[in-house]
C-alpha cells in the first residue's frame, strides 16, 4: 500500500513532535490530501523516514482517534474515518479570493510579511478568542459570527 | 503511567577503578518497550554502566537485573544484546560470514531481520568488514544485534563516528526495528540534539550518579523555563518557592529553569524547555536536586518523588 503523507518534524520549533503529527494530519485532511479510507503511515514507517520515536506517532494517532478522525484496524493499520475538508476551505472558494485581494491591498500599502502576519493573528484572536486550538473536535465555527465591527476597543 | 514490566533495574550500583569511583550509588528503573537515552558528559560513567549491564564488568557495589535476571544468566544473555562503542567485528570476515557467525552463536537467530538491515543500506554481502565505511560497519553491527532478536538492546555511542546523513538513516533503522519488535533500547550519547523525538525515556548520569530519570513528556512537563528582568542583583525572591535547577543572569535579564511547586506568577516570560535546554541545565548544575520520576524508581527509592505531580 502506498504511503500518502510523510510527516516533516521540525525539531527546533518547540512544538512537541506528536502535536506536529496531529497538526500535519489535520492539514492533510483539510486540503483533501488524505480522504476517508486512506491508511496513515505506520509508526514503523514514520520512524524510518522521519526518525521519530514510534511511541510518539502512536500517541498522535490516539489523539486523532479521540477526535474521531481516524480508526485503528487491528493488524492493518490506522485509517482515516472522516475528512476535515469543506468547500469554503479550498483555494477556489470566494473567501480565499477575498483574502488574496486583501493581501495585495496590504502589500500595496507597504506592509511587510511580518506586519500582515501580526494583523491576521490579532484579527483571528479577536474572532476566535474563546476557541481552544486543541479542543477535541468541537465546532466553534460561526458561534461568534454575529459580532459586528462596532465594538469599542479598550 | 506506563508502569509495565521493568527491562532494567539498578540498585545502588557502584564501580570503583584504581583512580576512583566511576559510578556511585546509581539506582533507576527502565520500563520495557521504551527507547531510552543514557546521557552524561564524558567520563560520567555511561560506558561503565552499560558494561555492567552487559556483563562485561562486575560492579564493586550494588546490583542490576535485566528482566528480573542477573546479567550473565542464560536467560538475560538470550534476551539482551550489547553494541560496544568500538563495534567489535572480525575485520577479515565478509558481511555474509559475520551474519553466519551470528546465526551459529544465537539459537533464536532471525536471518531475515539481519539481512533486511544489511540490504536497506546496500552493503554488499561479499565485502570484507575491513573495507567498509564507518556507517556500513555500524549497520552490520546493528544487523548482528537485531538478528539476535533481543528484548533489550544496549548501544554505547552508536552514532559517534557517523556523518549526518548516515546518522539519520541508522537512527531511522534503529527506531523502525524497535517499533516492529517492541524492543527496549538503551543508548548512550553525549550529542543531545540526537535525542529529541528519538527517545521517550531518559537517564542522565553525571558525577557518577543519576541526576534525572523518567518519561520524557513527564520530565518536560514538570519543568518551566522562566525569563525576566533581574530584581536588584539576582533572582526575584518570589521564585524561591520553586525548585531551582539552574539560573543565569546577563545584563538586566535572568533565565531560570525551575520545577514549579505550585502556580508561578510574576511578570515573566514562561516557556516549556526543549530537551536540549533541560539536559544542559542539569549537566551544568551538578548541585541541582536530582529528579527520578515514579516510573523510573526502584523499590525503596523515594527521593524526588514529591516534586512530581504528573
Amino acid at each position: 500500500m502506498v504511503v500518502i503523507v510523510e510527516y516533516r518534524i521540525d525539531r527546533r520549533s518547540g512544538v512537541p513532535a506528536f502535536q506536529q503529527i496531529v497538526q500535519q494530519t489535520k492539514q492533510a485532511l483539510r486540503l483533501g490530501v488524505l480522504v476517508p479510507g486512506d491508511r496513515l503511515p505506520t509508526a514503523k514507517e514514520v520512524a524510518e523516514t522521519s526518525t521519530v520515536n514510534p511511541n510518539t506517532t502512536l500517541k498522535a494517532y490516539r489523539e486523532l482517534e479521540r477526535e474521531g478522525l481516524v480508526e485503528p484496524r487491528p493488524g492493518q493499520g490506522t485509517f482515516v474515518r472522516r475528512t476535515l475538508g469543506r468547500p469554503e476551505t479550498g483555494t477556489d472558494s470566494p473567501l480565499y479570493a477575498e483574502l488574496v485581494a486583501w493581501m495585495s491591498k496590504a502589500a500595496g500599502a507597504g506592509l511587510e510579511q511580518e506586519d500582515v502576519a501580526a494583523l491576521v493573528a490579532s484579527a483571528m484572536e479577536k474572532q476566535y478568542a474563546a476557541g481552544h486550538v486543541a479542543a477535541a473536535g468541537s465546532t466553534t465555527t460561526g458561534s461568534t459570527g454575529a459580532t459586528t465591527t462596532g465594538s469599542t476597543g479598550e | 503511567m506506563y508502569a509495565g514490566e521493568p527491562a532494567i533495574e539498578a540498585y545502588g550500583l557502584g564501580m570503583r577503578y584504581r583512580r576512583g569511583w566511576a559510578l556511585r550509588d546509581c539506582s533507576f528503573r527502565l520500563p520495557a518497550g521504551r527507547i531510552c537515552g543514557l546521557v552524561g558528559p564524558n567520563g560520567a560513567g555511561k560506558t561503565t554502566l552499560l558494561s555492567i549491564a552487559a556483563h562485561v564488568l562486575q560492579p564493586t557495589n550494588g546490583s542490576i537485573s535485566l528482566f528480573g535476571e542477573a546479567p550473565g544468566s542464560v536467560e538475560s544473555g538470550r534476551r539482551t544484546a550489547f553494541l560496544a562503542q568500538e563495534k567489535p567485528l572480525f575485520r577479515r570476515f565478509t558481511v555474509a560470514e559475520t551474519l553466519r557467525l551470528g546465526r551459529e552463536l544465537n539459537p533464536g537467530w532471525d536471518r531475515r531481520a539481519a539481512e533486511d538491515i544489511i540490504r536497506a543500506g546496500d552493503v554488499p554481502f561479499d565485502a570484507r568488514i575491513s573495507t567498509l565505511s564507518g556507517g556500513q560497519r555500524t549497520r552490520v553491527a546493528l544487523a548482528l544485534a537485531f538478528g539476535k532478536r533481543p528484548d533489550l538492546l544496549m548501544l554505547d555511542e552508536p552514532m559517534s563516528d557517523l556523518d549526518p546523513v548516515v546518522r539519520h538513516e541508522i537512527t531511522g533503522t534503529l527506531l523502525a526495528e524497535a517499533a516492529e519488535r517492541g524492543t527496549t533500547v538503551l543508548m548512550s550519547t553525549h550529542v543531545l540534539a540526537e535525542l529529541e523525538n528519538v527517545c521517550d525515556y531518559l537517564v542522565v548520569v553525571s558525577g557518577g550518579g543519576v541526576r534525572l530519570a523518567g518519561d520524557v513528556d513527564e520530565l518536560m512537563s514538570v519543568h518551566t523555563l522562566v525569563t525576566g528582568a533581574k530584581e536588584g542583583d539576582g533572582m526575584p525572591p518570589a521564585l524561591g518557592h520553586h525548585t531551582l535547577v539552574e539560573s543565569r543572569t546577563s545584563g538586566r535579564q535572568f533565565t531560570a529553569l525551575i520545577r514549579p511547586e505550585g502556580p508561578v506568577t510574576g511578570p515573566w516570560d514562561m516557556n516549556a524547555p526543549n530537551m536540549e535546554e533541560l539536559l544542559l541545565a542539569y549537566l551544568r548544575s551538578p548541585d541541582a536536586p536530582p529528579l527520578i520520576t515514579p516510573t523510573a524508581q526502584v523499590h525503596g527509592q523515594g527521593f524526588g518523588a514529591g516534586a512530581v505531580a504528573a
